[in-house]
């Protein structure tokens, strides 16, 4: 595994010397001429996107500044009110402001589907790489434990993980992660491949290039994009996912205020005040569709 | 003569009427800053029986007119002023579907890539019959005998065969015969025929503008010619239109144009464009015949690959031998499939013969492995066909030409650049380009980093991989001039891959001829143009275009 690390790491290191490697005047100056270029075709979709995905994540990291209502403790008397001047959302059945727990929810929610991304990226774009430049009997072997991890139902496989590792928000999340490894390391490995039969990384061979160089100077920074797309279109499906672990009672035991677990607390009570249900879910749709929208503009730029 | 349009010998008075007017056209594109103009003020006529070719470089708005002719222009394209008549009606105006009357009917098309341009999903006989469908020319079995009869006539073996299989069973030629079927079908009065040989070889090239000849002399249907190839134009044209930038710099009957050309621009073409007529006369240094200093020998090379899953073996290359003197050109040519480019490749290192033996500088590149075949690569280096293809889009220029270097012995970062600004010098390009991505440069650019980074090691051999075909005329000759510069000046040989007989014989010393993995015909550039030892070796010379009319004047 060390060997993968350090492969990981200087993957990493690279993707910031690309960064870092001062772009010059004039590339700066026609991107900027491209900024204005987009002034002028905006995109009310993707601006929206943006914001709720903004708004969010100002939840998730500055909760206090949204509500004064606390998001584990209820107010006595004050249950299943409907929404008003005072509970914007309402309450739920132990006096708890609604708006309150699905703003500090965001963090929980947030956080997980970043561990997940975090896991699936990781692993499974090490793993797609390596498949992907070594070819042979390696990438046979790791592509068919990547095959025998696809063929399991997603939600089976993140729950028997969690049975394995423990209940918890993080165990959750790596569930989840560990389930999104296989279209990683498939992405990876495709883009990897795609790239090695290149003339560029070819005519890299041909002036002496020795194979990890090779691979850090080309073959990395061509296949990672659409990776890197890949993975804001996951951080969507990841939030659904971890809900839905939420929903099912796999995810952070209550009083946690995670946005799957509303869903699942307010399910008893959706005859007498459905919003306690709904507005979380469309919570959760909202974030999503932003999420997949992002991630869509990504992959145009890339084009 | 059955068809619709009653087109008779050209006469006095049917020349006033031409097939194809154009007058004042202009054409824009949308793009981010808005419309931008393309085609500026281009008027031509076309003939009843004539051939005009439209020539141009790319980029210089030849096949937008086209387009813009049939209807067909680009979805951001906007024809902003002037007239088409067709026939003396203007159809501009047309709506998509009053233009569906005419296409195929009176106006047809031959598209430029063969491959592309046949669904892969249909057979053969279905897309041929197609256009009689949707032309209502009679009954089911009225049309299967006329779409045999149609692929008899462009010259295909065994219609009855092809007109159930797939365009994946046919070769390029084939294709491109099918789709002359399908625009000859109605006996149209114009074709437009835009670069229809452009993607494939020499000898089916010449087959190709035969058919497209005989079937306009037979059918008396006018031929607009879009074409980058002025050998092609010259060859083939009664009349010739040269555009550049959209606009036209001159145009006029064939023999004027190309005997007396009146504007600059012609004038630079016909002296850039590469024919037979140019030989290595240049060359000061003679030819030491016998010397034993060679830089790259080449004995009994095989090489076979795997085909299937059984133990068939292709054998692409079938005992090729050849020598190379130091400091000379010795150029390999064939059409596609000969070989060519897998010697090329054996020779550079990319992959191990099945059997013979490689000297480049002395070393028997066969045998390296591993650490040895990295430092040989210091001694040889490859220049690919595609500068698109072949340089890192993600690097900038300096990035590209520096990275070599890090390859091997360290340098100190400020030698690394010194050596490249000076070999950026070396290939003529300005030192602003250095911060520039590939995108930025234009395609002869690109081809001149290609060399910068090739050379930037100093090797002793470069191996060209038809460096030079993806280029325009003009700056193929800029890039050819700048490889004989670089010869005289470092002692470099070149090994020059190439399907061009008349580039082969403007730069190489010696070559070889290759013909289905096999070496037909070798020896000095002279001796083997003059003196063809081989059947093919003949045929290749005479399908090269630009000889028909040479005679001439």
């Amino acid at each position: 595994m060390t060997g993968l690390n350090t492969i990981g790491r200087s993957l990493l290191r690279d993707d910031a010397d690309l960064l870092e490697s001062a772009s010059p005047k004039s590339e700066r100056a026609s991107s900027a001429a491209k900024w204005l270029n987009a002034g002028r075709y905006i995109q009310p979709g993707l601006v929206l996107a943006w914001f709720v995905m903004a708004v969010v994540v100002l939840w998730a990291l500055f909760p206090q500044w949204f509500t004064s209502y606390s998001a584990t403790v209820g107010v006595a008397r004050q249950q299943l009110r409907p929404p008003s001047a005072e509970h914007w959302l309402g309450t739920d059945a132990l006096g708890r402001d609604l708006l309150a727990r699905i703003i500090y929810g965001a963090g929980n929610s947030l956080s997980g589907a970043l561990v997940a991304v975090g896991v699936g990226l990781l692993v499974g774009t090490i793993l797609g790489i390596v498949a992907g430049s070594a070819r042979g009997r390696i990438d046979g072997a790791i592509m068919r434990g990547v095959d025998v991890l696809l063929s399991i139902p997603q939600l089976l496989l993140s729950l028997s993980i969690v049975i394995l590792l423990g209940f918890g928000t993080v165990n959750a999340a790596i569930a989840v992660g560990i389930t999104s490894i296989a279209s990683f390391a498939r992405l990876a490995r495709s883009e990897v491949v795609r790239v090695r039969a290149s003339d560029y990384v070819e005519a890299a061979f041909g002036s002496g290039g020795t194979f990890s160089r090779v691979l850090l100077r080309h073959i990395l920074p061509n296949s990672l994009t659409s990776v890197i797309a890949f993975a804001a279109l996951q951080l969507g499906w990841a939030i659904l996912t971890i809900s839905t672990l939420g929903f099912l009672g796999y995810g952070a035991p209550p009083p946690t205020p995670e946005w799957g677990l509303l869903i699942a607390e307010g399910r008893n009570y959706l005859a007498r005040a459905w919003w306690l249900t709904t507005v979380p879910g469309v919570v959760v749709i909202l974030v999503v569709l932003s999420a997949n929208r992002i991630s869509h503009s990504f992959g145009k730029a890339r084009t | 003569m059955t068809s619709a349009i009653n087109i008779k010998p050209a006469t006095a008075d049917l020349a006033n009427l031409p097939v194809l007017e154009i007058s004042n056209l202009a054409v824009a594109y949308r793009s981010h800053e808005g419309y931008q103009r393309v085609v500026h003020e281009v008027s031509l006529l076309v003939r009843p029986g004539e051939v005009v070719a439209l020539v141009g470089e790319s980029g210089s708005g030849k096949t937008t007119t086209a387009q813009a002719v049939i209807g067909l222009l680009a979805e951001n394209g906007r024809l902003e002023s002037g007239v088409v008549r067709l026939n003396g009606t203007d159809i501009p105006s047309w709506s998509q579907k009053q233009l569906d009357t005419i296409r195929g009917r009176k106006i047809s098309l031959i598209p430029q890539d063969p491959t592309s341009s046949l669904n892969p999903v249909k057979t053969i006989g279905d897309q041929v019959a197609e256009v009689l469908q949707i032309h209502r020319q009679g009954g089911r079995a009225e049309i299967e005998a006329r779409v045999i009869e149609l692929l008899t006539r462009v010259g295909l073996s065994q219609p009855e065969l092809r007109v159930r299989q797939y365009p994946h069973e046919l070769s390029g030629g084939m294709r491109q015969r099918v789709l002359i079927a399908i625009a000859v079908a109605l006996r149209p009065a114009l074709i437009i025929a835009d670069e229809p040989t452009s993607a494939l070889d020499v000898t089916v090239q010449k087959r190709i503008l035969d058919l497209i000849d005989e079937l306009r002399r037979e059918y008396g249907t006018a031929v607009l010619l879009v074409t980058h190839d002025l050998g092609v134009a010259a060859d083939r044209a009664n009349h010739i239109v040269v555009l550049k930038g959209g606009r036209i710099q001159e145009q006029g009957p064939t023999a004027d144009v190309l005997a007396s050309p009146r504007s600059e621009y012609t004038r630079k073409l016909l002296a850039d464009a590469p024919s037979l007529g140019k030989t290595r006369a240049a060359r000061a240094r003679p030819l030491r015949i016998g010397g034993g200093d060679n830089a790259i020998v080449v004995e009994n090379l095989v090489q076979d690959f795997p085909v299937g899953t059984r133990r068939d073996v292709f054998r692409a290359v079938d005992g090729v031998s050849f020598t190379v003197q130091r400091g000379t050109t010795h150029a390999i040519v064939g059409e596609s499939g000969s070989g060519k480019t897998t010697t090329a490749r054996s020779i550079v290192g990319f992959q191990k013969p099945t059997s013979g033996r490689i000297l480049v500088d002395g070393i028997d590149v066969t045998t390296l492995r591993g650490e040895s075949l990295r430092r040989f690569r210091k001694t040889v280096q490859l220049v690919y066909q595609n500068p698109f293809a072949s340089l890192d889009p993600r690097q900038t220029v300096f990035q590209i030409v520096e990275e070599p270097l890090l390859n091997f012995d360290p340098l100190p970062r400020e030698d690394r650049a010194r050596k490249v600004h000076a070999i950026l010098d070396r290939v003529g390009l300005p030192q602003s380009a250095l911060a520039r991505k590939p995108h930025a440069l234009s395609g002869g650019q690109r081809q001149r980093v290609a060399i910068a980074r090739a050379l930037v090691l100093d090797p002793k051999v470069l191996v060209l991989d038809e460096a030079v075909s993806a280029l325009d005329v003009t700056v193929q000759a800029q890039i050819l001039a700048l490889l004989d510069e670089l010869q005289q000046a470092l002692g470099l040989t070149y090994l020059f891959i190439s399907h061009d007989l008349a580039v082969v014989r403007q730069i190489s010393d010696t070559v070889s001829v290759l013909h289905n993995g096999r070496q037909v015909d070798s020896g000095h550039v002279e001796d083997v143009f003059l003196r063809p030892g081989s059947a093919y070796t003949r045929e290749l010379i005479s399908a090269i275009p630009g000889q028909l009319n040479a005679n001439q004047h």
